[in-house]
């Protein structure tokens, strides 16, 4: 279990480094350097003092080898277009990100999980086959493209809810209480366009899993013991509920491509809008900073998926 | 027994109806300015039944012209996934040993770097891209799911007892592989594919909507949307036809994979297999 967990998570550190590389990469093919970034009629003698200044005359392993110590340092760079470091940009837009990817990630597996289970129990009646239908249109619906309806019709249209940003503008001056109630308002939005396609996706499984799980030996036995049925469906969809845990960790990599689309809509300020920022500031520095920490959330949260999952499961447990 | 045309077929049908036969319905040309002045914004009416965008172009005829853009993107870059895929669990499976564990990890590492993450950082770098560099890039970022189901695949069809008997008949290499194997496997990619095509649509929409895929003023769904974001309220014709299109087009090739998964199991491989109490994998 313990070595399980162990492995679990050098898999997690392998792909750190993968993105760190890719990001590395990325930095160096791309066209243009500092000096390039300072304008046209520098001389060729301060392009190459710049060059030298920043290293960039060096091998590229060396190069590489210099990034993976910064890096290490926990140093991600300095943003050019917000004049502070990378580390104090992303540490301010992380956990908003965080936050609505861990209430959609919430709400996603309750409402997936309830609606599933409910459909496996019952699987191919016309209840059934209308639900999965209505839930095969909602996963094809693109997350930006929800979110924008949601923002013209409960935003500006019936103006029940705001439309843009995390807090009011007049928050500082909100009772405790109605701050409480103008960050709720702020939430709604962002979380029902970003839990739609995961409540599909985790009913999905779900529905799957019940139906293979209410055609389980056990099941009839709890049947033939004489159980009531809504007892016996529990007792089914404790069975079927692994599958729907491991693919949370599958889940994560949409789940954050999702709120980088949503973000943009709804101007929340997290990882994907400093991202779509940084992008068309050119803030480089940013971007492959954001790709680095997006790989580690996303690995982290698949790590501790996989290991909820073994411990979940006694058949692994005990091994 | 007379035979009934399967459900699933319509909307795909009516998807490459509308996108071939798209110019000779299309009023329009797709980047003509009318009228700027008169016929700026218009909403939607009969002569312009989708409304007219900021510099009054028809967007009707946009959404058809851009549907070809949007498919045949999605369809090109899928096509060079499954390629990649193919040859990489190919070459992963037959090799073997050492190189096929060092894929396999590899492949899991690919995997769980966020694709967007990385479009969204070489878009930004590299600035506008072409169509086929888009095709590319696209293509080379989301093979690696295929390439795992192929492997896994390859990987249990070679146990099996027609594989055995084929090799013990002297059949080895590549002819094993195309001959014995690989035709196997031909289900689990059509399925992947329809898949993938439909989240290649999405995701082109998505990029385009952020103004770092298709490049203006090529119409596109995605970058009909990016027209109309900002003035959402104002021009709301601009977000929502093209949003359908989409979404149509998304629907029906998710419910054409949904259809051939149905028809060919949950996984072609598995049927192959003796049926066993509980299958520890659900792939829905």
């Amino acid at each position: 279990m313990l070595r399980r967990a162990l492995l679990r998570f050098a898999q997690g550190a392998a792909v750190v480094v993968a993105a760190a590389t890719i990001a590395f990469l990325l930095l160096h093919l791309a066209p243009g350097d500092p000096a390039t970034a300072l304008g046209e009629g520098l001389s060729p003698e301060l392009r190459a003092t710049i060059r030298a200044q920043y290293g960039l005359d060096d091998s590229l392993a060396t190069q590489y080898w210099r990034w993976l110590q910064t890096l290490l340092h926990g140093d991600l760079g300095w943003s050019r277009a917000e004049h502070r470091s990378v580390a104090a940009v992303l540490g301010d837009a992380l956990p908003r990100s965080l936050m609505l990817m861990g209430c959609a990630l919430t709400v996603s597996l309750v409402g997936g999980m309830l609606i599933g289970a409910w459909q496996g129990a019952r699987a191919g009646s016309r209840a059934d086959r209308a639900t999965s239908l209505g839930l095969l249109i909602v996963y094809s619906i693109p997350e930006f493209w929800f979110a924008l309806m949601l923002m013209v019709v409960f935003a500006h249209h019936l103006r029940w809810l705001p439309a843009t940003g995390i807090t009011s503008d007049l928050y500082e001056y909100l009772t405790p209480g109605e701050q409480r109630l103008d960050r709720l308002r702020h939430l709604i939005l962002p979380l029902t366009s970003l839990s739609l396609i995961g409540v599909a996706v985790f009913a999905r499984y779900q529905r799957l899993a019940m139906q293979e799980s209410m055609a389980l030996p056990f099941v009839r036995t709890a049947r033939a013991k004489g159980l009531a049925e809504p007892a016996v469906r529990r007792e089914a969809w404790r069975a079927a509920l692994l599958p729907v845990i491991s693919i949370t960790g599958v889940m994560l990599p949409a789940l954050l491509t999702g709120v980088v689309f949503v973000e943009r809509v709804f101007s929340w300020p997290g990882m994907g809008y400093t991202m779509i920022r940084a992008i068309e500031a050119r803030d480089y520095p940013v971007v492959s900073a954001g790709v680095i920490l997006g790989s580690a959330a996303t690995a982290l949260g698949a790590a501790l998926a996989d290991i909820a999952r073994d411990f979940a499961d006694p058949r692994v447990r005990s091994a | 027994m007379r035979y009934r045309v399967p459900r699933y077929v319509v909307p795909i049908a009516l998807l490459i109806a509308a996108v071939v036969a798209g110019p000779i319905f299309s009023p329009y040309a797709p980047n003509a300015q009318l009228d700027i002045i008169a016929l700026r914004s218009q909403p939607p009416s009969l002569a312009h039944p989708f409304g007219t965008d900021a510099v009054s172009r028809d967007v009707l005829s946009r959404v058809l012209d851009g549907g070809r853009v949007s498919l045949s993107l999605a369809i090109l870059s899928v096509g060079l996934s499954v390629v990649v895929a193919t040859f990489y669990g190919a070459i992963s499976t037959m090799v073997g040993g050492v190189v096929d564990t060092a894929m396999r990890r590899l492949l899991d590492v690919a995997l769980s770097i966020p694709r967007l993450l990385v479009l969204l950082a070489i878009c930004a770098l590299w600035g506008a891209l072409s169509f086929p560099a888009l095709i590319l890039l696209i293509g080379l970022t989301g093979w690696f799911d295929t390439a795992r189901l192929v492997t896994d695949d390859l990987r249990t069809l070679r146990t099996q007892e027609f594989a055995m008997a084929a090799v013990a008949q002297g059949v080895r290499g590549p002819r094993l592989l195309w001959r014995h194997l690989l035709p196997h496997v031909l289900p689990t990619l059509v399925i992947n594919a329809s898949f993938g095509v439909a989240n290649t649509i999405a995701l082109e929409a998505g990029l385009s909507f952020l103004g770092l895929g298709i490049q203006a003023p090529q119409a596109s769904w995605g970058t009909i949307l990016h027209d109309g974001s900002g003035v959402e309220q104002s021009a709301w014709w601009l977000s929502v036809f093209p949003g359908l299109a989409a979404i149509f087009a998304v629907l029906a090739c998710n419910t054409l994979g949904d259809a051939l998964r149905e028809r060919f199991a949950s996984n072609h491989v598995q049927r192959l297999l003796p049926a066993s109490p509980s299958s520890g994998t659900v792939r829905p």
